[in-house]
């Protein structure tokens, strides 16, 4: 239970793919225009994440070491195919509107990080724990970034929800305010970029935070030098 | 009686930054009223709203960053970079607009990099460019001169104008932009620009009701009204005379090279000089003290470097006019503009004299 414990707090916080790890910014910066892109993106990913790392770990004891790196890029781009095709038949508007995002989650470091740095060296369990931690970590970076941005952008939540949920999620459709002048820097990438700028900034600033809390709470005192060097 | 005890350099005019600040503020105001009576109030609203803005900006964020807020807000920095944003914007685009540039002039481009002395962009000019590709619709309605208006506008309209996005007799923007015949009026840049992409000649193109002789009615006195400020400025010893003698200099050797080449389709030198942000870029705007190159040389080749970028994205690129990309692209250029024209310390010779 501690490993599950510890592995979800990896993957959602501390060790976040998106704020800490940086990795899979192409995606990431590219598609967040909207939360629906987003989410459709975030949980490719995950599915993605999931499949590789699941099978990296069922074979890590049959794969040479020599050539683990291309084998785990060929596990990787039959999920991203199969997730490639899933989308193509069930939700096709999404599938346009990602357009060429899907295919290249075959090149996203934060998949190939994951098989090579814990699924080729851990049980199936685990790794699969990993994958749906790192994956959820991911989906929520994009699902606040794209979130931030849809709104400032657009002034609307979930716009186009159907494309990916149904018909029915025409009613996700929130409209926080109405405005005819979209906010261009926010839907474009340097928005992007500045609105993750700002989510690691914020991250940082809550970490710095806790451990404030947790010198006090554990009381050190902390020593002033006055005289002398060190030892 | 006191000895002031302090290290080289010995300047023996003690400014603060404060009082720099403050004669920029203040040279610009003749600019200013000329803008007011040519091209409308809204000008004046524009930069009501941006200061209010700027300082809230400021306090705010500089409370969040636990620095001393007053003495911060009395430095008149941010006082600086609100009027420059405001006289630059269209004069009765809507109030939100000024509102998000100074914002994020303030907060993103300004406090963000450290503050004052720290940003390395011009932050005025840094976020004229946001809203310039955010909302090109807005930030490229700009009036013909108040002669040319098909209604005259009164301060109370002004008012109307940016807060409602109508006057208060019910006109909108673009029943105001049109002429009399009913077709829109562009900026003079905008226009001899559409001309000469349409085939017309120079001497076609300036019959136009918005062109005054040799440069756009209206704006010819808001250039001199600048030039005028700037100058003052100078004699001040508030602004080097370098950057803007560059600035001028560099947009006026191309200018006056292709006008001589082929002068039915380019514009005079003359025209460059006294068309749209010309006076105010170069005597305001390149001169930031703190994005701009420091070094007397560097000064020389970051002035020039903006004048011949605006020529080139004036006479080919997508864009009527281009002091903001220029000082910007130039900010951008200013560390390694600075390495390569590091003075030669007394004592020490020369590097060619070295070899």
């Amino acid at each position: 239970m501690s490993q599950f414990k510890e592995l979800s707090l990896q993957g959602l916080w501390k060790n976040n793919p998106g704020l800490v790890q940086l990795l899979g910014l192409c995606p990431l910066l590219a598609v967040t225009g909207t939360l629906t892109n987003a989410l459709g993106l975030g949980l490719a990913t995950l599915l993605v994440l999931l499949g590789s790392n699941i099978v990296v770990s069922l074979v890590r004891q049959h794969v040479p070491n020599e050539i683990r790196i291309p084998i785990f890029v060929l596990i990787i781009a039959s999920f991203v195919t199969v997730v490639q095709l899933l989308m193509n038949a069930f939700t096709f508007g999404l599938y346009q509107s990602l357009g060429i995002f899907i295919p290249l989650i075959v090149t996203n470091c934060a998949i190939i990080g994951r098989a090579e740095a814990f699924a080729s060296k851990n049980p199936v369990l685990p790794s699969a724990i990993d994958a749906l931690m790192m994956g959820l970590g991911f989906l929520l970076v994009l699902l606040v970034l794209g979130g931030m941005r849809e709104l400032l952008g657009q002034g609307t939540l979930f716009d186009g929800a159907e494309l990916l949920l149904g018909d029915w999620a025409r009613v996700l459709r929130i409209e926080v305010f109405h405005s005819d002048n979209h906010f261009l820097l926010a839907m474009l990438p340097p928005g992007a970029f500045i609105g993750m700028g700002l989510l690691i900034a914020l991250k940082n600033s809550i970490d710095q935070r806790l451990a404030k809390r947790q010198i006090i709470e554990k009381g050190s005192i902390a020593r002033a030098r006055v005289t002398g060097s060190v030892q | 009686m006191s000895f002031k005890i302090a290290s080289s350099p010995h300047h023996h005019n003690q400014r603060t930054t404060s009082s720099l600040m403050q004669w920029v503020a203040l040279a610009a105001l003749p600019g200013i009223a000329v803008q007011a009576v040519f091209f409308g109030y809204g000008v004046l609203v524009q930069l009501l709203l941006a200061i209010c803005t700027a300082w809230l900006c400021e306090a705010l964020i500089l409370r969040l960053r636990q620095k001393a807020v007053l003495p911060r807000l009395l430095d008149h920095s941010a006082l600086v970079t609100a009027v420059l944003l405001a006289i630059a914007i269209p004069p009765y685009a809507p109030w939100w607009l000024i509102v998000i540039g100074t914002a994020f002039a303030i907060v993103m481009v300004k406090q963000l990099y450290g503050g004052l002395g720290n940003n390395l962009f011009n932050p005025a000019m840094a976020a004229y460019v946001m809203l310039l590709i955010s909302f090109p619709v807005q930030m490229t309605q700009w009036l013909p001169s108040v002669s040319l208006q098909p209604v005259a506008l009164s301060p109370l309209d002004a008012f109307c104008m940016v807060f409602t996005e109508y006057s208060c007799s019910g006109f909108s923007l673009s029943q105001l932009q049109q002429g009399i015949d009913g077709s829109t009026q562009a900026t003079p840049l905008d226009s001899l620009r559409q001309d000469l992409a349409a085939g017309m000649t120079l001497a076609e193109s300036l019959q136009r009701p918005v062109f005054y002789s040799f440069a756009g009615a209206g704006w010819l006195w808001v250039n001199l009204a600048y030039l005028l400020g700037g100058l003052l400025l100078i004699q001040q010893k508030v602004i080097s005379w370098r950057i803007p003698a560059a600035v001028l200099a560099g947009l006026a050797v191309p200018s006056l090279l292709f006008w001589l080449g082929s002068a039915g389709a380019s514009p005079s030198p003359l025209f460059h000089l006294f068309s749209g942000a010309t006076m105010l870029a170069a005597f305001f705007i390149a001169t930031d003290p703190v994005s701009a190159s420091t070094t007397d040389k560097g000064r020389l080749w970051y002035g020039a470097l903006i004048g011949l970028l605006v020529y080139l994205i004036r006479s080919y690129g997508g864009y009527p006019d281009a002091f903001a990309f220029a000082v910007l692209l130039a900010n951008m250029s200013v560390p390694l503009i600075d390495y390569y024209t590091r003075p030669r310390t007394y004592g020490h010779k020369a590097k060619r004299d070295l070899k």
